[in-house]
């Protein structure tokens, strides 16, 4: 009886933990539901709204009364392409020599012990706590004087981009950490120069650092309003996405131009999107790690 | 204040414990902040120091050195050459040739017109050809001052390299005298990518860094000791000159008339504060919290989940916020959406009220901001040891209890120094604020002479909209830019030294 007794009571017990871990279970699905919605909601919105036809200026509802490619095809009567190349262009060109500098300034500070690596890291640290706008107005005018603004801000923004790019080096730094030293050190034994070290040992082992280097250094341009208006400077020639397409929710073009931001937006994100979904794996890992190791 | 040992601090009840660690918390601040002064001294005596030694090395060098050293200290790269290193020769005496050549062409004229920043203006002349008056250009103070700093950094890397041209020479002497041979300019040429490989990768970067920031912050510095704005421009309409600290008095209003300056940056900083607190730390518990859902024990489809919320970070931000920014407008899809379903009769004021706005930029942050945390905390939290939570378990800990004593402590502890850069990073957030409000409303008892500034601007908007704005009050952004860099070092010194990963880094290991 006694015996029968315990099992029935464990039996209830595990209903009891079951019943509850259902409750809270079920609480956590509807709030994952809940966030998701949220969180995917503007975005649903904003494709839809590219397609409707009816007006071109904000409505009350969300699903079109009629569909249409219209404001995909007037986006070609703008500037719209001229910004999507020049913007094209500068993410490129910064994918690729943003990547350059910021893995060589943080495999030196990782792998390399001078006299002034910790001095340097101090003043880069610092150098940081200055807003980086403050550079704007003088880097505005020495960029005039070349002749790398308005109409030709393209090569312009790019080297603003990447010139100073080297401060960011705390992610990629954090991963050459935790390649063990004793890789290099029996390459060096074996007569190896650290140039070869570099090529040979360290660069195959950094795929991961280097996709998400690539992949930061490439979204960056898609998204700089500040530097990219100041140096277009009201050229329209010269702008990028995000700049031009601000312009048109300004207060006296939205009412003509809101559908049209949706469309321009959605040809904007896509390409973008889809890069960084199929990348994402790469993105997290350098973001957890870049926290973890401040 | 008494100080407690581990174990009386153990006996003390929750409410002591709290007031202990509060006390502590502030009393270690002024501390810390002495503690960074005393460093700056002692940094200061020993660099005074160090340059005194260099200066005695110098005269040693000198005074024992031979007669190639000796030349060396006129005709850099003497010695190398006569020693038959040639490469560096040269490469000492074309630097040597190519700064004497500088400064007697250019920077000469640059250095001695730094103090004023130009004399003569343009003025209307009347052409003696055309007969008609034409205005002719002379001085140009942005040129006077952006090349009197780049002359200045210029003079210091050639003291620099002549010091390192007289310690070569010492060095090759020795070698010499000791028998050996010096390196050829073939070996300095291999060792470019051997042992002095960290100087060839960081040719590059750092020269980036310094023409593209140093020397850009530094000339900004400057420009906040100047009258120089869309008036002064320093050529086409007047020069602009040196007026020493009337723009920090304008900005900080210690003994100026005007206190408009000084009341719209006693607000707007405070808003900017109050910002980077909630934008940091809802983001941070909520985040994690939401991290702790995804990771829940039966929970199915975690990637779903993850991904849903990490395409908020894939859509360039510039979108997601002026759409969102654009919904939340007056007459935008939520107001006309709820009107249309009769559950309000007026527009809510999201965007024209001062509080309504602030908390709606906030709210709307969390939902930029989430995805992130999301990401970085998930890692984290994986890496608690599960043991932890094991035994707190079968001491009978509640869910809240091993979350506030195991989950939080740890988080804390691995993400202090990102706490830290994201309030910072929070300060500075353009972006956000720019493209949400552009710092509407305005704030009509703050902008009468500040320009326009608005209920929901960060100082960093403020900034942009004093350069880009009417009277392009360059000197006044320069001010604010300053101020930012206070504001956030003093933050960083304050909360740093408090650190418990900083002070106890043992702890979790």
């Amino acid at each position: 009886m006694s015996t029968l007794s315990s099992t029935e009571r464990t039996a209830k017990r595990h209903m009891g933990i079951n019943t509850s871990r259902r409750i809270s279970n079920t609480a956590a699905y509807t709030v994952l539901i809940l966030i998701s919605i949220i969180w995917l909601v503007p975005f649903v919105f904003i494709v839809l709204q590219s397609f409707r036809v009816e007006s071109t200026w904000q409505v009350g509802y969300v699903i079109p009364q009629k569909w249409g490619l219209d404001n995909y095809a007037n986006l070609f009567k703008t500037d719209f392409p001229r910004w999507y190349l020049n913007t094209f262009i500068a993410a490129v060109a910064t994918a690729v020599l943003q990547t350059v500098i910021v893995l060589c300034m943080s495999y030196t500070l990782s792998r390399f012990r001078f006299k002034m690596r910790k001095p340097l890291m101090r003043f880069m640290l610092i150098l940081g706590m200055f807003p980086g706008m403050l550079t704007m107005i003088i880097l505005y005018r020495v960029l005039k004087d070349l002749g790398m603004t308005q109409a030709n801000a393209v090569p312009g923004l790019i080297l603003v981009y990447i010139a100073s790019s080297g401060m960011g080096y705390y992610v990629s730094k954090g991963f050459f950490d935790t390649i063990p030293k004793s890789l290099d050190e029996a390459a060096r034994v074996d007569g190896a120069t650290r140039f070869q070290v570099l090529k040979k040992i360290i660069l195959p082992l950094s795929k991961p650092i280097v996709i998400y280097t690539i992949l930061t250094a490439f979204m960056g341009p898609w998204g700089d309003f500040v530097f990219a208006r100041y140096i277009s400077f009201g050229t329209s020639s010269g702008m990028n996405v995000a700049v031009g397409l601000y312009n048109w929710l300004n207060r006296d073009q939205i009412a003509n131009n809101y559908t049209m931001f949706c469309a321009g937006g959605v040809l904007v994100a896509v390409p973008v999107t889809l890069l960084f979904m199929c990348l994402q794996r790469y993105y997290v890992e350098g973001v957890t790690g870049g926290a973890v190791k401040g | 204040m008494t100080h407690y040992s581990d174990l009386e601090f153990l006996k003390l009840s929750r409410g002591q414990k709290i007031g202990y660690k509060t006390a502590s918390f502030f009393r270690s601040i002024p501390i810390g902040i002495a503690n960074f002064f005393k460093k700056i001294g002692l940094g200061i005596g020993k660099g005074c120091k160090a340059v005194g030694r260099e200066i005695a090395d110098i005269g040693r060098t000198f005074r024992d050195g031979d007669i190639h050293t000796k030349m060396s200290f006129f005709i850099m790269g003497w010695g190398n050459l006569a020693r038959g290193q040639i490469l560096r020769g040269l490469m000492f005496l074309l630097f040597e040739i190519v700064f004497i050549g500088y400064m007697v062409l250019t920077g000469g004229y640059w250095l001695s017109m730094l103090p004023t920043l130009g004399t003569k203006g343009p003025v209307k002349e009347l052409d003696p050809i055309l007969d008609v008056f034409v205005t002719k250009y002379y001085d140009n103070s942005f040129k006077i001052l952006l090349y009197g700093v780049l002359t200045l950094f210029f003079i210091a890397a050639f003291i620099y390299t002549w010091r390192v041209n007289i310690k070569q020479n010492k060095l090759a002497e020795q070698i010499l005298k000791s028998g050996k041979k010096l390196k050829s300019g073939r070996e300095d040429l291999r060792s470019m990518v051997d042992d002095k490989f960290h100087k060839t990768l960081l040719a590059l970067p750092m020269t980036g860094i310094i023409v593209f920031t140093v020397l850009p912050i530094v000339f900004m510095i400057l420009v906040a000791f100047t009258n120089y704005d869309g008036t002064h421009d320093g050529y086409y309409s007047n020069l602009f000159t040196w007026v020493g600290l009337d723009n920090f008095n304008t900005l900080l209003g210690w003994s100026s008339g005007n206190k408009a300056y000084s009341a719209a940056f006693g607000e707007i900083l405070t808003w900017t504060l109050i910002w980077a607190f909630f934008a940091t730390f809802t983001n941070y518990f909520l985040g994690m919290m939401v991290a702790m859902l995804i990771n829940k024990k039966g929970i199915r489809l975690k990637k779903v989940w993850r991904t849903v919320l990490v395409l908020t970070i894939a859509v360039p931000q510039f979108i997601s916020l002026l759409y969102v920014s654009k919904m939340f407008a007056k007459n935008g899809l939520i107001n006309q959406g709820l009107m249309s379903l009769g559950w309000i009769t007026q527009a809510l004021p999201f965007w024209e009220d001062a509080t309504w706005a602030r908390i709606t930029v906030i709210l709307i942050n969390i939902w930029i901001g989430i995805p992130y945390l999301m990401l970085i905390t998930t890692g984290i939290l994986m890496n608690i040891p599960q043991d932890l939570y094991e035994s707190a378990r079968i001491d009978g800990a509640n869910a809240w209890q091993q979350y506030s004593k195991i989950t939080l402590p740890y988080m804390l502890f691995v993400t202090g120094p990102y706490l830290l850069t994201s309030f910072t990073g929070n300060m500075n957030n353009f972006n956000v604020i720019y493209l949400l409000t552009g710092g509407a409303p305005t704030n009509p008892a703050a902008s009468t002479a500040a320009g326009s500034v608005g209920y929901t601007d960060l100082l960093i908007t403020w900034l942009f909209k004093i350069t880009t704005g009417a009277e392009s009050k360059y000197y006044m952004a320069s001010v604010v830019g300053i101020m930012v860099f206070v504001v956030v070092a003093l933050i960083s010194l304050v909360v740093y030294s408090a650190m418990p990963s900083i002070k106890n880094e043992e702890d979790f290991q």
